[in-house]
C-alpha cells in the first residue's frame, strides 16, 4: 500500500490554513475592533495582548503560501495570478497592520495615524482574505480580467470573514485582558457573533444554490445522512458563545468561537473536496511530483512538532492578562 | 510597457527593498548575540546598554523585514506563475523549508527577545537572542539555495511537459555557487550590521555623548570590520572564480569583455557600447584582468561575442554595479585599517574627523549589497534559470494595468515606510541609550536591567569602564 501523498498534503494545508485563520484571526479581529475601543489605554492593552505573538501567527500565512507552491504548484500558479488584485490589496493591508505594531509604540503625535493603519490594515486584510476565499470557491476569476473577482458572493464572503475575525478578537479580549478592556470585549462580542452567524447562514445557503457540485455533495444520499447534524452543532456552538459572553469561565467564548470557525472551515472542505482549483483541477492533478512531496514531508514530520512545542512555550511565557503597561513598557 | 518588464521592475523593487532589512537584521542579531554574551561574561554596564539599545533598533528593522518578506512569497505566484509552475518541483520545497526552519524559529523567539525580559531569566533571554540570529541565518541559507539553483542549476532533469524534476536533492540544494553566495551574503550582512553600529556610535563620539556606550560599541564594531572586510574581499574573489567557471557570459558582462582572449586588461572604467560591441573611454590596466579573474597572467576570459546578442545580459547594469560594489568594499576596508591605526595610536575615540567619517559611512554597505545583487541578478539575464528558462517565459498572464497599479502602490507605500522608519530610528538614536538609573523601578526588567546572575555578578570587574590590563591600548 502506498500513501496518498497529495491527500495528506491537502490535510496538512487545511491544518495550516485553520491555524492561520484562528491565530491571525484574533490579531486581525483586534485591529477591526480598534476604532470602537473606549479609550487609548484600552487600545494599548489590546495591542499589547498580541504584540509578542502576531509575527508567529502571521507566519502560518507564509507557511500556507510556501506549502501551496511546494506541494500544489499547479494550483499556486493558477490561483494567484487569477486573484491578483485582492491578494495585492491583502499584502498592502498586512504591511500597514504589521508595521503599526512597531511604529505605534514609538509614535508621539503621529500615533493616531498608526491607529488608522492598524485598524484599516486589519479590516482590509480580513476582507481581502474573505474575497480570495469567495473567488476560490467561485472558480471563475481569471488573470485576464483583474476586477473579475468582484462578485456579490465574494463581497459577502469578505464581510463574513471580517465579522468572524471581530468575534475571535472580542472573545480573545475577554480571555486576555482585564477591566474596561475585557468589558469592551464582552460588549463587542455579541454584535460580532450575530454578524458572523448572518454571513455564515448567507454563505451556507448561497453555495449549494449557486454551485451544483456543492449541492450534490451536501444533499445527496448517503452524504446527507452524515452531514445533517452539522447545522445543529453550529447552532449549539453559537448558543454556547452567546451565553458564555455574559458569564462563566473567561476562556469559553474564545474556545467556542474557534470551534465555530473550525466548523465553518470543515464545511468548506466538505464542499470543495477533492478540488485544489474549484471546479477545474483536483488535488492529484495540482500536486507536485512524488519526490518533491516526500522531501517536504520529511521536513514537516521532523520540524513541525518542534515548532508547535516552542510556539506553545512562547505563548505560555506570555500567559496571563495584558495591560496598557506591558509590552515595551514605555519605550 | 509590457507585463514582463513591469513584473521585473516590481520584483526588483520589492526584493531590493526587502533585502536591506534581512541584511540589517542578520548583522544586528549577530551583534546582539555578541554583546549579550559579553555582558553575561563581564557584567559591564556598557554591554547591557548596547544590548538594550540595539534590541530596540533591531525590532524596527525586523518588522520591516517581516512585512516586506511576506509580499515575496506570494509575488512568485501572482507575477511569476510560469516560473512557479515549471520549477516548483525543485525549489518549491526550499521555500517551505525556509518557513519551517527559519521563520517560525525567529517568530517563536522574537517575542521573548523583545518583550520577555521581565518574564524569563538572563540565560534564556540570551538563548532567545541566539535562536533569532540562527533563524535569520537559516532563512538566508534556504533563500540563497533557491537563488543559487537559479544561477547554477543542478540535480534536475526536464520532463516532456517542460517541468523541472529533481534527480538529486543534495545536488539541487548544494549547487556549485551556493557556498560562495551564502558566505558572501552572510558576511555582507555582518559587515552591514557592524557599520551601522560604527555609524551610530561614531555619531555619539562626534557629538561627545554617551561616551562609555559609544566607545564600547565603536571598539567592537571596528574589530568586526577589521576581520570581516578583508574576509569579504577574499570571498568575493572566490565567488568570481566560481562565476568564471559556471556563468562565463555573466562574468564577461561584469568586465565588459567583448572578445574571448588571454592576457586581458583590467578595465577600471569604460562606457560599454552595446550596439557597436565595444567599450568607449576605457581606462585599462594591461594583463591585470586575467590575473584577477583567473589567477593567472595568461588566463583566458570568454567574451560576450561568443554567444548571440539575444543571449547576453544588458551589459551596463552588471558592469557599473560591480564597480560600485567593489569600490565600496575597498572604502570600507580602508576605514577599518585607519581605525586600527588610530587604535594603535590611542586616538580611536578622539579623532573628530574619523568619527564624522564613521557616522556617514553606514549607508555604504547597504548600497554595496544592492549593487552586488544587481550584478548577480541582471548578469543572469536573459534567463531566470541560467541556461534553461528565459525570464520572458516565466511571467504570469496578468494584465499590464494590474501590475502597473500594484507597482505604483508598492513604490509609494515603501517610500512612506522608509521615511517613517528613518524618523523613528533617528528618534531612538537621538534619545540615546537609556541609563538604568534614569528608569522608574517598575520598568526595570530582571535579566536585562539587573546583574546577569549571582555567580557572574560576584566576579570582580575591572576598576573603571576601560581601565587596567595589558590590552588597554587596544580597547
Amino acid at each position: 500500500m502506498t500513501l496518498d501523498l497529495p491527500l495528506l498534503f491537502a490535510l496538512l494545508l487545511a491544518f495550516g490554513i485553520a491555524l492561520y485563520v484562528v491565530m491571525d484571526g484574533f490579531d486581525l479581529g483586534i485591529g477591526i475592533l480598534f476604532p470602537f475601543a473606549p479609550s487609548d489605554a484600552d487600545r494599548d492593552a489590546m495591542m499589547n495582548s498580541v504584540a509578542p505573538i502576531w509575527d508567529g501567527n502571521e507566519t502560518w500565512l507564509v507557511l500556507g503560501g510556501t506549502l501551496l507552491i511546494g506541494a500544489f504548484p499547479v494550483a499556486y500558479a493558477s490561483l494567484l495570478p487569477a486573484l491578483y488584485v485582492p491578494l495585492m490589496l491583502m499584502l498592502f493591508a498586512l504591511i500597514f497592520r504589521g508595521i503599526a505594531f512597531e511604529f505605534r509604540f514609538r509614535a508621539g503625535r503621529s500615533r493616531a495615524l498608526w491607529d488608522i493603519a492598524f485598524a484599516g490594515g486589519s479590516a482590509l486584510a480580513g476582507f481581502c482574505q474573505g474575497v480570495v476565499l469567495g473567488g476560490f470557491i467561485d472558480g471563475t476569476a481569471s488573470p485576464a480580467a483583474p476586477l473579475g473577482f468582484l462578485s456579490g458572493f465574494a463581497v459577502a464572503s469578505g464581510l463574513g470573514v471580517v465579522a468572524g475575525y471581530a468575534l475571535l478578537g472580542a472573545t480573545w479580549l475577554i480571555l486576555k485582558t482585564a477591566g474596561d478592556t475585557a468589558l469592551f470585549g464582552r460588549r463587542a462580542a455579541r454584535p460580532a457573533l450575530l454578524a458572523t452567524l448572518l454571513f455564515l447562514l448567507l454563505v451556507s445557503l448561497w453555495t449549494p444554490l449557486a454551485f451544483e457540485p456543492i449541492r450534490a455533495r451536501w444533499f445527496s444520499l448517503p452524504n446527507i445522512l452524515f452531514l445533517w447534524p452539522v447545522p445543529l452543532v453550529t447552532a449549539a456552538t453559537a448558543l454556547v458563545i452567546w451565553r458564555s459572553i455574559a458569564r462563566g469561565p473567561e476562556a469559553v467564548p474564545f474556545l467556542a468561537s474557534i470551534f465555530l470557525f473550525l466548523l465553518g472551515l470543515s464545511g468548506l472542505g466538505v464542499s470543495v473536496f477533492p478540488y485544489a482549483v474549484p471546479w477545474r483541477l483536483t488535488l492529484w492533478q495540482a500536486a507536485a511530483s512524488t519526490p518533491t512531496l516526500e522531501f517536504i514531508g520529511v521536513g514537516v514530520l521532523v520540524i513541525l512538532p518542534i515548532i508547535l512545542a516552542y510556539l506553545g512555550y512562547a505563548h505560555w511565557i506570555f500567559r496571563g492578562k495584558a495591560t496598557s503597561g506591558s509590552g515595551y513598557g514605555g519605550h | 510597457m509590457d507585463t514582463v518588464l513591469l513584473s521585473r521592475l516590481q520584483f526588483a523593487w520589492t526584493i531590493g527593498y526587502h533585502i536591506l532589512w534581512p541584511a540589517y537584521t542578520i548583522g544586528i542579531s549577530g551583534f546582539i548575540v555578541i554583546v549579550n554574551a559579553l555582558w553575561l561574561a563581564t557584567g559591564k554596564p556598557a554591554y547591557r546598554a548596547l544590548l538594550r539599545f540595539w534590541i530596540h533598533l533591531f525590532a524596527l528593522g525586523f518588522a520591516m523585514g517581516v512585512v516586506t518578506g511576506l509580499v515575496l512569497s506570494y509575488e512568485i505566484g501572482t507575477n511569476w506563475s510560469g516560473f512557479a509552475e515549471k520549477t516548483a518541483n525543485v525549489i518549491g520545497p526550499f521555500f517551505t523549508y525556509e518557513v519551517l526552519t527559519a521563520f517560525f524559529l525567529e517568530a517563536g523567539f522574537i517575542g521573548v527577545m523583545l518583550f520577555g525580559m521581565n518574564r524569563v531569566g538572563a540565560k534564556f533571554h540570551f538563548f532567545a537572542c541566539c535562536m533569532v540570529a540562527l533563524g535569520a541565518m537559516f532563512s538566508a541559507f534556504w533563500i540563497l539555495a533557491a537563488n543559487s539553483w537559479m544561477q547554477t542549476p543542478a540535480g534536475f532533469a526536464i520532463g516532456a511537459d517542460g517541468k523541472f524534476q529533481v534527480t538529486s536533492w543534495w545536488q539541487a540544494v548544494f549547487t556549485p555557487s551556493l557556498p560562495y553566495r551564502f558566505l558572501h551574503m552572510v558576511t555582507a550582512a555582518y559587515i552591514t550590521g557592524s557599520f551601522v553600529v560604527i555609524g551610530v556610535c561614531g555619531f555619539y563620539l562626534w557629538q561627545r555623548r554617551h561616551l562609555d556606550f559609544a566607545r564600547a560599541g565603536f571598539s567592537l564594531g571596528m574589530w568586526l570590520a577589521l576581520v570581516l572586510t578583508p574576509l569579504q574581499i577574499f570571498l568575493g574573489d572566490q565567488h568570481g572564480l566560481n562565476t568564471l567557471e559556471y556563468q562565463p557570459i555573466k562574468l564577461a558582462a561584469i568586465e565588459a569583455r567583448w572578445d574571448t582572449a588571454r592576457q586581458v586588461p583590467l578595465t577600471l572604467f569604460a562606457w560599454p557600447d552595446i550596439a557597436k560591441e565595444r567599450n568607449d573611454y576605457a581606462v585599462d590596466i594591461p594583463d591585470l584582468g586575467s590575473l584577477l579573474l583567473t589567477h593567472s597572467w595568461n588566463g583566458e576570459v570568454r567574451g560576450l561575442k561568443s554567444v548571440s546578442a539575444a543571449d547576453r545580459p544588458y551589459v551596463p547594469l552588471p558592469f557599473f554595479a560591480f564597480r560600485i560594489m567593489v569600490g565600496i568594499g575597498l572604502v570600507l576596508l580602508a576605514e577599518a585599517l585607519i581605525g586600527l591605526y588610530l587604535r594603535w595610536r590611542g586616538r580611536l575615540y578622539d579623532t573628530r574627523w574619523f568619527a564624522i567619517v564613521a557616522a556617514c559611512s553606514s549607508p555604504l554597505s547597504f548600497i554595496a549589497i544592492l549593487a552586488g545583487w544587481t550584478v548577480t541578478e541582471t548578469g543572469r539575464q536573459p534567463y531566470v534559470v541560467y541556461g534553461y528558462l528565459r525570464t520572458a517565459d516565466a511571467a504570469a498572464p496578468v494584465t499590464a494595468a494590474a501590475v502597473s497599479g500594484s507597482l505604483a502602490l508598492f513604490v509609494a507605500i515603501y517610500l512612506v515606510l522608509l521615511a517613517a522608519f528613518f524618523y523613528y530610528a533617528m528618534r531612538l538614536v537621538l534619545r540615546g541609550p537609556v541609563e538604568a538609573a534614569d528608569e522608574p523601578p517598575e520598568l526595570l526588567r530582571p535579566g536585562i536591567d539587573s546583574a546577569p546572575s549571582r555567580a557572574s555578578a560576584a566576579k570582580p570587574t575591572v576598576a573603571g569602564p576601560w581601565g587596567g590590563g595589558p590590552w588597554d591600548k587596544f580597547k
